[in-house]
């Protein structure tokens, strides 16, 4: 409001004496908008060179050939589609996520709801123990991990032999890979949801529960009728935003197993590392994690539309 | 509950209340059982990084005894072995390097944008804000092999300058996003005030939205350290030689020589290098989870 009395005033200094082309762009760049701009120029300018250029020029590099001399349009892709290890990872990559995702989810439902319960003076002790695997760079847990999974040392088996059980080949076992690289995930990703959950948990109104007690409602319903209804908005965001790191995740496969044993764990990011930076060829690695696009784009128009709503619900 | 006990007769409301506590004090019961149990398997890798950490490497190659607990006596070895017999030194210098620049440019790109974009509208500054959520939504594993041939281009693959050019498309969307959140919940009448006393935007943006908001600017500062701290994808892809790397992939890759794993001096390095996010966690947790929530709760 201030703004334009300013801008209407040195208007009529202008006007009575004729602006010089300085004087003019010493105007230009005290209006507000021009200001504002400014400010967010940096960020366009990261933005613009290093998402949306990348972005795009990773679709044309994906329709040229291994040595980026010659287009060969859809190519690349059709030969990936036209490869078993190709489809492995797709179906790997969605049994990943889904599963992690899920579990994710359920542990966090679960954790934030126990703390919940305690008394308020016990809550933010746990909550600092159980957020941990998040803290730590996921990278080195990882490597943590794999240890525990080690062949030859495991600690894992070390306890399963003196139970009397047979030992498991945690990462050499295709399938005991595959539910190992899960397990990770899980343990890496639940601390997420349990903070999202109890956050939201607490803006619950306390009044809906007393309502809710006095009419007799058993823990379980109250949870039903009114948890899940309060809750499902930022549910729906966490679960979303959650597909899309764990569909994108390198870290853990990478260390773990690098895709093996026989390609059974690679995920499309893993796979698109070995194909273009392993082997040195980066359009075909490009037109591998260019699979991801279409899930990955779906998921943040679906966030967005979340997080829209509670913003409006909110304020 | 109160009305209830006053109309109904009074031994059975004292036989409800009873239960009603014995019930509490059940779920109290019930929900430490299980706490304790996800603490354990939350706690597990931590743990036995620490004890493997400080383990003798005659003990850690040892099959028989329980790998779980220190048999033969605490001992820093591993630790000696790691900071004076690796390049591991080196690893850290580079990643408190990229780091502090990292976090130095998101905070400037961050704070201004997010200052302008909350509070001052320009053409298009709705959609640029829907843009930059969405930003944030590109995982890096979308973009690390066009980044490849970016970095390759300016003369920065394999040099830790590089991972300064590429981590800030990491860190400035979300820092910019929830400062946004922050900066709008300033009341109006903060900067009509300073406008009628004619302070400048400048001016305005330094002296009274960025100590105001300065809760959110700690909660951004600590997304961006612990973002570009734990950064994976990209020096794994861009940077090879061990003068350049830093410390996630120097500990993955670099200090695994031949076929010997050195485990107990793995361990120790893993510990370390994720040693200052766990110490930014332990004293500025509100700030940290703050920064983790607000993506979603702020809109």
């Amino acid at each position: 409001m201030a703004d334009t009395v300013q801008v209407w005033s040195t208007g009529l200094q202008a006007s009575s004496a004729q602006p010089s082309a300085t004087e003019k762009l010493r105007l230009f760049l005290r209006r507000r908008s021009t200001v504002a701009f400014l400010m967010c120029l940096p960020l366009i300018v990261i933005i613009t060179f290093l998402v949306i250029y990348p972005a795009f020029y990773s679709i044309y590099l994906s329709m040229l050939n291994k040595t980026q001399t010659r287009f060969i349009g859809l190519g690349n892709f059709q030969f990936l589609l036209s490869r078993d290890v190709f489809r492995m990872v797709v179906e790997q990559t969605a049994i990943f996520a889904l599963s992690a995702v899920f579990f994710k989810a359920l542990i966090g439902l679960i954790t934030a709801h126990l703390i919940n319960n305690l008394p308020a003076k016990g809550q933010r002790k746990w909550r600092g123990m159980l957020l941990v695997p998040w803290v730590i760079p996921l990278a080195l847990s990882s490597l943590g991990w794999w240890w525990l999974f080690d062949p030859t040392h495991s600690a894992f088996n070390y306890i399963l032999e003196s139970l009397g059980f047979n030992q498991i080949g945690w990462l050499s076992n295709p399938y005991w890979a595959r539910f190992s690289v899960i397990l990770v995930n899980v343990w890496y990703g639940a601390p997420f949801f349990l903070i999202m959950y109890l956050a939201a948990l607490k803006s619950v109104p306390e009044q809906l529960y007393e309502a809710a007690s006095i009419d007799g409602a058993s823990a379980w319903q109250k949870f039903v009728h009114i948890t899940l209804p309060m809750m499902r908005n930022i549910i729906a965001i966490t679960v979303l935003f959650s597909l899309i790191v764990t569909f994108a995740n390198f870290d853990i496969v990478q260390i773990m197993t690098a895709g093996g044993p026989r390609n059974m764990t690679h995920v499309f990011a893993t796979y698109a590392f070995m194909l273009g930076i392993r082997s040195g060829d980066l359009p075909l690695g490009a037109a591998t994690s260019l699979f991801m696009f279409p899930i990955l784009g779906v998921a943040a128009i679906l966030i967005l539309r979340g997080v829209r709503k509670r913003g409006r619900e909110i304020g | 509950m109160s009305t209830a006990a006053v109309t109904a007769p009074v031994r059975q409301s004292i036989s409800i209340g009873s239960s009603l506590r014995r019930n509490r004090r059940w779920a109290l019961i019930t929900s430490y059982i299980f706490l304790v149990i996800f603490a354990v398997f939350f706690l597990i890798p931590p743990y036995y990084m620490v004890v493997t950490a400080l383990k003798s490497d005659a003990e850690v190659a040892r099959m028989a005894t329980n790998p779980w607990i220190i048999a033969d006596g605490v001992t820093l070895d591993q630790f000696k072995i790691l900071l004076t017999q690796t390049d591991f030194l080196v690893f850290f210098k580079n990643t408190i390097i990229v780091t502090v620049c990292v976090v130095a440019i998101t905070m400037v790109v961050s704070v201004l944008a997010a200052f302008s974009l909350g509070r001052m509208k320009f053409w298009g500054s709705s959609i640029l804000a829907t843009g930059i959520f969405l930003t944030y939504l590109v995982p890096d594993t979308l973009l690390f092999i066009p980044l490849f041939q970016i970095v390759k281009s300016v003369g920065l693959l394999n040099s830790y300058w590089g991972m300064v050019l590429v981590y800030p498309t990491l860190t400035v969307p979300f820092c910019t996003w929830i400062m946004i959140g922050y900066f709008q919940s300033i009341p109006k009448e903060l900067d009509e005030a300073a406008l009628i006393d004619g302070a400048g935007h400048m001016q305005m943006l330094t002296k009274i939205f960025i100590p105001v908001a300065l809760p959110g600017i700690i909660a951004a500062m600590i997304f961006a350290f612990t973002v570009s701290w734990a950064a994976f994808v990209y020096p794994m892809a861009f940077l090879y030689s061990a003068d350049q790397q830093v410390l996630t992939v120097g500990t993955v890759t670099s200090l695994i020589r031949g076929d010997v794993y050195k485990w107990g001096m793995l361990m120790a390095g893993a510990l370390v290098a994720a040693a200052p996010p766990l110490v930014i966690y332990a004293f500025l947790m509100d700030y940290y989870i703050a920064g983790l929530t607000s993506g979603a709760t702020k809109g």
